[in-house]
């Protein structure tokens, strides 16, 4: 009997809290369907690691952290599925739209200003990741800077991508007035060659790497999925790359990710802080985009409407779709979705380059 | 606020300056990235207009 309540006598208030943060995550991914995939499996993982004595945290969630996270394994991989899954058809049409992709990175060095204020400068760096609206950017230069809050700034990552739609219009309401979110921008359907398609994520891989050789696995992990989709003799591995490979990654990635949330390493006023600091990214993120999108309708006879640079902050595709619905509620003959969702996966594409300038600049 | 985290969490500090000190890395993230994006656009555009011709 002893053995009984001494383990139920174990239990501190922490380790409730944390299984109380665990269910909440659990809440969120099933009734509000927030990044389910990856918020579930986490917030059962930090439900494990919690329960005293857990051979959980000691065992298998140790092993898959080791061997997946912390050399960055898993994010990796996990591009090969997201690159498999992206057309850059709409971007290949328009390639100047990727542009916005750029500015829209603004938050990201904003907030490292910011944190820098508060936490060491290789912590700062990785808590400015956030703003890459990227989970595996996110976990992967956390990681490979070292940076002890890999926990929270994952949980913030994934969050803040869910919170997209609630976070993003009222920003772009407040720096667009109505006449320009009603800017139309008729889409000129343009045939992109197969060969284009083929070597366009050969192209980015060798530009960024050749800059920024820290960024090489991250982008070309990502280009390496996208040539196995656009190639067209792959049919079966792009399709497990989409299927198969993302799912499987996503279920281990998340659960292991829960290494971190124990209550010692997650339980601390630095975690709010990170929270906060990553809502600060998102919303710089989405003001950069559309700023940058007014500031070229300055010289532009063809005006851009200003809402489809906030797209370029990532969180593929849901940004892309927030645009295009904000633009039909201004306008319903008002279509952005190929431009927006152009400037959406060239945000995929910005948000990796400067999670590997972070990396080429701090480790 | 401020005071109340750093009090709470020792490690954490409050250095306005730093913000100042790190501009030079907005700055000089900001410049790079759009210097590869705007190569990635060159190159791609003079693919592009290479193979104009191909249908898909």
């Amino acid at each position: 009997m002893d053995i009984l309540y001494q383990n139920l006598l174990a239990f501190t208030r922490y380790d409730l809290i944390m299984i109380g943060i665990g269910c909440l995550l659990i809440y969120l991914a099933i009734a509000k369907e927030m990044e389910p995939s990856l918020l579930l499996p986490m917030g059962f993982g930090t439900i494990l690691v919690n329960i005293p004595f857990s051979d959980a945290l000691t065992g298998p969630i140790r092993e898959l952290y080791e061997a997946g996270i912390a050399n960055e394994l898993f994010p990796l991989l996990l591009f090969i599925g997201i690159g498999a899954m992206i057309d850059f058809g709409p971007l290949l049409s328009n390639p100047k739209l990727m542009l916005f992709g750029a500015a829209a990175q603004f938050g990201i060095f904003f907030t490292l200003c910011m944190a820098s204020m508060f936490f060491p400068q290789i912590d700062a760096a990785s808590i400015a990741i956030i703003g890459a609206a990227d989970g595996p950017t996110s976990i992967a230069v956390a990681n490979t800077l070292g940076s002890k809050y890999v926990g929270a700034i994952t949980v913030a990552a994934y969050s803040y991508m869910a919170l997209v739609p609630i976070i993003q219009p009222p920003v772009i309401k407040l720096l667009t007035s109505k006449k320009e979110r009603q800017i139309r921008m008729p889409y000129e359907q343009k045939t992109v060659s197969k060969k284009m398609r083929i070597l366009f994520p050969i192209i980015i891989t060798v530009v960024a790497s050749a800059i920024v050789p820290q960024a090489t696995a991250l982008i070309g992990f990502l280009m390496f999925g996208n040539l196995i989709r656009e190639c067209g003799v792959l049919e079966s591995l792009s399709g497990t790359a989409q299927n198969v490979l993302a799912n499987l990654i996503t279920i281990f990635l998340g659960i292991s990710v829960a290494f971190n949330m124990t209550a010692d390493q997650f339980l601390k006023p630095d975690t709010l802080l990170i929270l906060g600091l990553g809502l600060i990214a998102f919303v710089v993120d989405t003001a950069g985009g559309v700023l940058f999108a007014k500031f070229l309708n300055l010289f532009f006879k063809k005006k851009i409407n200003p809402m489809i640079g906030a797209a370029g902050i990532s969180a593929f595709p849901m940004s892309g779709r927030i645009v295009h619905k904000m633009g039909l509620e201004e306008d319903p003959q008002n279509f952005l979705l190929m431009h927006s969702i152009g400037v959406n996966v060239s945000g995929q594409i910005a948000s990796v380059i400067a999670g590997g300038i972070i990396l080429n600049l701090f480790s | 606020m401020l005071n109340f985290l750093t009090a709470a969490a020792p490690e954490l500090f409050f250095e306005p300056a730093n913000f100042v000190q790190n501009l030079r890395y907005m700055g000089i993230g900001m410049l790079v990235i759009f210097v590869i994006i705007g190569v990635i656009i060159l190159a791609t555009t003079l693919v592009g207009y290479l193979f104009s011709d191909e249908k898909q």
